[in-house]
């Protein structure tokens, strides 16, 4: 366990040890902030609660999290410090957990220094903060399966920007999958129940119910399986490219 | 104690590490000596535990790498090839991060950080970021980081690589007061390293292990063991009357200096014939040496034989 606590610790400390991180911040908030209120329709509904902000956060992410995940492992991997730490007395699983803890830790600073749109949401009127409070715990939870899929990229290689690129086209693809558009154009050349089996694959169809403050079990289910799932797939990766 | 039993590594078609079998014990500063890319580092990665060995084992201290690796690592020191460490941390957060990811609890890590800080005369870059050091700075600090823990066993790969004379021997000098109690493995392919550090060689060249001796068994492989060379500067010295003499195979004489080397016949000891015979020429000879061996021309012998095979 302190071993996982100190590689968190160390990852968190890195990251604000360079202006990235801050910059990371400033353009989170600000999108969230722009997206929430121009393109999302928060005035016009008339309606007191967050539900346009929070249906931004899985095109946020997309976008974010990639960022936040890149650097994990290929950073290791590229000065060589991987040697170093596999090679003190923790396995592979508590290193990668160590590191996908400090960057949900760090997605959730950033999640909590929204605060000001929750703040506004309160003034203005009378919102269900349950509600509001379900959706943040939520997206959160989404993030996390948004990094894991990072970290998992950010294993296979000892570049950032490719591990970047990786995770956001598969997160991009996971996002589209459950687009009706898509599911739509699909509709005649794939069999209905591969294609409601994919829409179930999809990131979108569990996260509109979060935006909506409604917690579903399978929903949380489909997170958590997706970040055990990915963060085995790192560990598997980062073993095998040891035995190789 | 390090132990390595029939330790190989492939890379696809390329062997890098062929069954390998050493042994180092306490007390023991093993030099692992071979041209660059003879697999010295990645055998040192697979005891290390970085790397899976292909086939074979290695032991730490009795703990098998492959069944029992968080024990094997416990007891294992590791300065990686290169010394790298986390650039953006400052030397005193990154010492802690090491003791803390190796389990050691505050009290401990309180007693062992400043005698190792001492150790390495760190104190004055404590609170410095890593990056800003210099290369020989970067190094101590990786050496601190592999002997924070206190390890019976400490494996330093190419540890005064890249340093200058002055920081070389202060790493050596570090290296053999360790030594006592330890064991320690280090690979080099400086030929002085192993004079000034090690007390048994294991010379490796394509990932095969081709010599296992200590320095002085290695030196008197060379043809230049017990050979006496001398300056006698214009004197003209007769070849042939040397060549004479009942227990010296050849002469030599370089002809840039004119240094004269005679060799001797196999076990002969030829000191005394050849001062003796230099006293009745009258010759004046400004220096004359009894060789003990080169190793580098040993060494040059044993890797490139494995290179034509």
């Amino acid at each position: 366990m302190s071993a996982i606590t100190a590689v968190a610790r160390r990852e968190l400390g890195s990251y604000f040890s360079t202006p990235l991180a801050y910059v990371f911040l400033v353009i989170f908030l600000v999108l969230a902030g722009l997206l929430t209120f121009y393109a999302g329709d928060f005035y016009d509904r008339n309606l007191a609660d967050l539900q346009p902000f929070f249906a931004m956060h899985p095109w946020l992410y997309l976008v974010l999290v990639p960022a936040v995940a890149m650097p994990l492992w290929a950073e290791e991997s590229r000065s060589g410090t991987i040697e170093l730490l596999l090679t003190m007395p923790l396995s592979t699983t508590q290193a990668m957990l160590g590191k996908f803890l400090a960057a949900w830790v760090f997605v959730a600073i950033a999640l909590v220094l929204t605060f000001p749109i929750w703040i506004t949401v309160n003034y203005l009127g009378v919102p269900d903060n349950g509600v509001i409070l379900a959706s943040y715990l939520g997206s959160w939870l989404m993030a996390g399966a948004f990094l894991a899929i990072g970290i998992c990229m950010s294993a296979a290689t000892s570049s950032q920007i490719i591990a970047f690129l990786l995770t956001a086209s598969v997160c991009f693809l996971l996002l589209l999958a459950g687009q009706s558009q898509v599911l739509d154009f699909f509709q005649d050349a794939v069999s209905p129940r591969l294609l409601g089996a994919l829409s179930y694959l999809s990131i979108t169809r569990h996260s509109e119910a979060i935006a909506r403050g409604v917690l579903d079990f399978r929903d949380v289910i489909y997170f958590v399986a997706t970040i055990l799932a990915w963060l085995t797939a790192g560990v598997i990766l980062l073993d095998y490219r040891r035995a190789r | 104690m390090i132990e390595t039993d029939q330790l190989t590594r492939c890379y696809g078609s390329l062997t890098a590490v062929d069954a390998l079998t050493l042994r180092a014990e306490p007390g023991q500063v093993l030099g692992l000596l071979g041209p660059n890319g003879a697999g010295k580092s990645t055998a040192m990665r697979m005891i290390a535990g970085f790397l899976t060995p292909t086939s074979g084992t290695a032991r730490v201290c009795g703990f098998d790498v492959r069944t029992q690796p968080r024990e094997a690592r416990k007891a294992l020191g590791y300065l990686p090839e290169g010394a790298p460490s986390y650039g953006e941390m400052t030397v005193r957060e990154f010492l802690t991060f090491v003791a803390r990811v190796r389990g050691m609890t505050a009290d401990v890590i309180f007693r062992r950080f400043d005698v190792v800080v001492a150790r390495l005369q760190l104190e004055e870059v404590l609170d410095a970021t890593i990056a800003t050091l210099s290369k020989g700075l970067r190094r101590r600090v990786g050496l601190a980081q592999a002997i924070l823990h206190d390890p019976p066993v400490l494996m330093l790969d190419e540890p005064t690589d890249g340093l200058d004379p002055n920081q070389k021997h202060a790493v050596r000098a570090l290296i053999d007061a360790m030594a006592r109690e330890r064991t320690i493995l280090i690979s080099t392919h400086l030929l002085e390293e192993v004079h000034a550090l090690c007390n048994r060689v294991a010379i490796i060249a394509n990932g095969r292990l081709l010599a296992d001796a200590t320095p002085a068994e290695l030196e008197a492989r060379s043809r230049y063991h017990g050979a006496v060379s001398f300056s006698a500067p214009g004197s003209g010295v007769s070849q042939e009357m040397l060549g004479r003499l009942p227990d010296v195979a050849s002469v030599e004489v370089d002809p840039l200096d004119g240094r004269v080397t005679v060799f001797p016949r196999e076990g002969k000891a030829i000191m005394e014939e050849v001062q003796q015979l230099l006293r009745t020429q009258n010759l004046a000879v400004t220096e004359i040496q009894l060789e003990r061996g080169r190793l580098d021309e040993v060494f040059r012998q044993i890797t490139s034989g494995a290179r034509a095979a």
